[in-house]
């Protein structure tokens, strides 16, 4: 059908050839299976930093911020550098799932969804800090401009601190929202699949009882659609306010109309560094790699060298406007001769560096597609981002209009603890939500499947663009019991009923024998006494009649499939004439071989 | 009154937007359709009405905006007029573009929720809602379409169905209508 063409210079988004069921099991696997070592061992160490960044605060507001290396002069350093960091690492998740989906961007369906999630979890970091660095936390509550009674006392509404109590709540409450509801279908794709009644249920419930219907989904896109549309602004408008805090005050450095666009083009440039970092490692520990694939990586990384080239423009310009101003005190912001040869030298060029240099490697195209040097590049975009709202707030504090209080900071270990407090808080986060979520849009990556998928792609390259698609899948039963209503496979009565299926179904051995002697002399043999089988149907590939005809010719175990070499897969072919090359494409025995080392 | 339904499943999405097509144009009544993801044209090949969702969002952002500009006005300049760092609180337009950044996050913030929550109501999700796809599978990989059989010839109905290529072809017949 045209309706899929696409033009044959792109590169295919999914790899291997993936059927609409492919794409269920492999984005269900992670939340149907269970978490190996390395996930408990991660996640440990996530939840001991947790616990002691919550120590941390416990401690702070329990004695006061003088635990902080705040003073006089410096009121904000790590508190609001760590909340800018955070919201900043958000945006990207808002601009992959709305900008993207705006402009019609198919690659975001494989990486929205984390992105999203990482937003979400960012942001919570992010909220952490308006309330623990105020002096009086438990008196949070009168931001809020609720009648009282002290004569109906209300808030100010003139100040960038009460904006941001509204953006952020506003930010975080709406991607919630979005996520959730792109979330809908996937739940209610796990709620279908899983066996185990206890998941049935809690999916059940997530998934808000999601039924498919043509007419929800027409709902569905409209208003996806349209949330991207208000995120969209939205996403712009919170940095933007978060960049008032400084924009608008009368510190020299700070006072700056540069601020609101240059912030948001930073906090996509380091949310975008974040998300490479999560992906890299979620796509191998996940086995995403056939949605994930180096051309998203690729994609991302021009994302970043643009937002990098935009944050450059945007230090090129502070640098050359405060000599370009004349006012004196302009010397000692953070971007000034001052601060690239002051006390925190370090901090400016470790910002010009990580920011500035380091991402220019990524003009190459041959780094821009290495998955190691992407991974080492984020990092460092990570940290350079986190420089640059350092050197902003306390830079431009340290040396301000008199000399009298001019002085350094010095970060305790209370200061540090929560920070890393609220990486652990993070991680704990985002690992729950990689073995319990749908971390890829399933039903959405299943849309573009057919234009974008590799499978596809070929074959409208080997027949032409009129091609038919329609795929022949493997008939199988629903895998929770029988559909609900459906006694019989047919309705019988009206038309002929053959039993050509269920004759395929059976192997012929007799025809066979040598090849099936053979075949098992390559892979083994089960021995029901001393083994055990397994289920074969966790091999992507394998539905229940391969199993079953896998289980005809006596192989039942993974060990005895990861043991299949091309002479396997040519005997299996010759044996099983159905989905010839199958099991080659799919790589069975790689598969094998990692669900044998799991269990 | 018994009401007969006629269940097809396909297994792909080009022969359901196909199938569709063709029951249409056969005057076969479909009464709903399942799939496991969105199909592009298959409402309007069903030939159901577009939604009016976005225009309700466009009316929720516009109370959301009357709401912050009435809130403000009444703290700021109605009920406490005070000179807060200089800034003019005489009327609500000289102190109007510190109030903008509100203005605009309430619009956002009426809009979207609203909207979603409409969108929950009108289609009938909410959390302990129990899901009504009458085959698990259309989550997955199966595509399942409704058609109405009580005024037609069931067999007739079923051989057109089989020839449109649908995998599995069930009757469903219930008691009451709904």
């Amino acid at each position: 059908m045209s309706s899929h063409y696409e033009a044959p210079i792109r590169e295919p988004l999914v790899l291997g050839e993936k059927s609409y069921h492919d794409i269920s099991v492999d984005v269900g696997a992670p939340v149907l299976g269970k978490a190996n070592k390395s996930w408990w061992i991660v996640f440990t160490i996530a939840l001991v930093a947790f616990l002691w960044g919550l120590g941390c605060i416990i401690y702070t507001i329990s004695t006061g911020i003088g635990v902080w290396g705040l003073n006089k002069t410096i009121g904000w350093a790590w508190d609001i550098t760590n909340f800018v960091w955070w919201v900043g690492i958000g945006h990207a998740g808002t601009l992959i799932s709305a900008v993207l989906l705006l402009f019609r961007q198919k690659w975001r369906m494989a990486v929205n969804r984390s992105a999203e999630a990482m937003t979400i979890f960012a942001v919570v970091q992010a909220g952490l800090f308006p309330i623990i660095h105020m002096g009086r936390p438990w008196l949070a509550y009168w931001v809020l401009p609720i009648p009282n009674q002290f004569g109906s006392l209300w808030v100010n509404f003139n100040s960038p601190l009460l904006w941001d109590v509204f953006a952020i709540s506003t930010y975080l409450s709406v991607s919630l929202v979005f996520w959730w509801t792109g979330l809908l279908p996937d739940f209610a794709m796990i709620r279908d699949r899983t066996t185990s009644p206890f998941q049935k249920k809690i999916y059940g419930i997530l998934s808000f009882g999601w039924s498919g219907r043509v007419k929800d989904w027409q709902r569905f896109e409209e208003v996806s659609l349209v949330l991207a549309g208000l995120a969209t602004p939205l996403v712009l408008s919170v940095h933007t306010i978060v960049s008032f805090d400084f924009a608008t005050s009368v510190v020299p450095g700070w006072h700056s109309t540069i601020y609101p666009p240059y912030f948001v083009a930073g906090a996509i440039f380091s949310g975008f560094a974040m998300v490479q970092t999560l992906l890299i490692i979620m796509r191998k520990v996940s086995n995403l790699e056939a949605y994930i694939t180096v051309l998203h990586i690729e994609y991302m990384n021009k994302v970043i060298l643009l937002t990098g080239g935009i944050v450059t423009v945007a230090y090129i310009t502070e640098y050359f406007i405060g000599w370009y101003s004349g006012v004196p005190y302009e010397n000692y912001t953070y971007l000034s001769f001052g601060a690239a040869t002051g006390p925190y030298w370090w901090a400016f060029w470790a910002l010009i560096i990580c920011n500035l240099i380091v991402p220019l490697s990524l003009w190459v195209k041959k780094l821009r597609r290495n998955i190691v040097w992407t991974f080492i590049v984020a990092l460092i975009i990570n940290i350079g981002m986190w420089f640059e709202r350092f050197d902003i707030i306390v830079i431009d504090l340290s040396k301000d209009r008199l000399t009298s209080s001019w002085t350094m900071f010095q970060p305790t270990f209370v200061d540090i603890g929560t920070f890393m407090g609220t990486i652990g808080f993070f991680f704990v986060l985002f690992l729950l939500y990689a073995r319990t979520f749908p971390v890829i849009a399933q039903a959405e990556v299943k849309t573009i499947l057919k234009s974008s998928g590799e499978s596809f792609k070929r074959l409208r390259a080997e027949h032409g663009d009129d091609h038919s698609h329609v795929q022949t899948v493997e008939e199988y039963p629903a895998d929770a019991g029988p559909a609900a209503n459906v006694e019989d496979k047919h309705f019988d009565s009206a038309f002929d009923s053959t039993d050509a299926e269920t004759e395929n179904n059976e192997v012929d051995f007799e025809a066979h024998r040598g090849k099936i002697d053979n075949l098992l002399s390559g892979v083994g043999t089960f021995d029901p006494a001393v083994q055990k089988q397994d289920d074969l149907k966790k091999i992507s590939g394998v539905g229940p009649v391969m199993e079953m005809k896998l289980h005809q010719l006596g192989i039942f175990t993974f060990e005895q499939v990861s043991r299949m070499t091309d002479r396997e897969y040519d005997l299996l072919d010759e044996i099983i004439s159905d989905f010839p090359g199958r099991a080659k494409r799919d790589d069975w025995a790689g598969q094998a071989l990692m669900l044998k080392n799991k269990n | 009154m018994a009401s007969k339904k006629i269940h097809a499943i396909y297994t792909d999405d080009d022969l359901l937007l196909q199938a569709v097509k063709q029951t249409r144009a056969a005057n076969y009544h479909i009464s709903e359709v399942f799939t496991p993801f969105p199909v592009h044209g298959l409402d309007h090949a069903v030939g159901i009405a577009p939604t009016r969702i976005a225009i309700t969002s466009f009316l929720y952002g516009l109370t959301g905006l009357g709401v912050a500009v009435l809130m403000m006005n009444y703290m700021m300049i109605q009920d406490w007029p005070q000179n807060i760092g200089g800034k003019p609180s005489f009327t609500f337009y000289q102190n109007m573009p510190t109030f903008i950044p509100i203005m605009f996050e309430l619009t956002v913030f009426f809009a979207a929720h609203l909207m979603v929550v409409t969108f929950y109501m009108r289609s009938k999700i909410w959390p302990f809602k129990k899901a009504e796809n009458p085959d698990v599978r259309t989550t997955d990989d199966h595509f399942l379409m409704e058609v109405d059989a009580d005024n037609h010839d069931v067999e007739k109905l079923t051989k057109f169905l089989y020839d449109t290529g649908a995998s599995e072809i069930s009757l469903i017949e219930n008691e009451q209508d709904h």
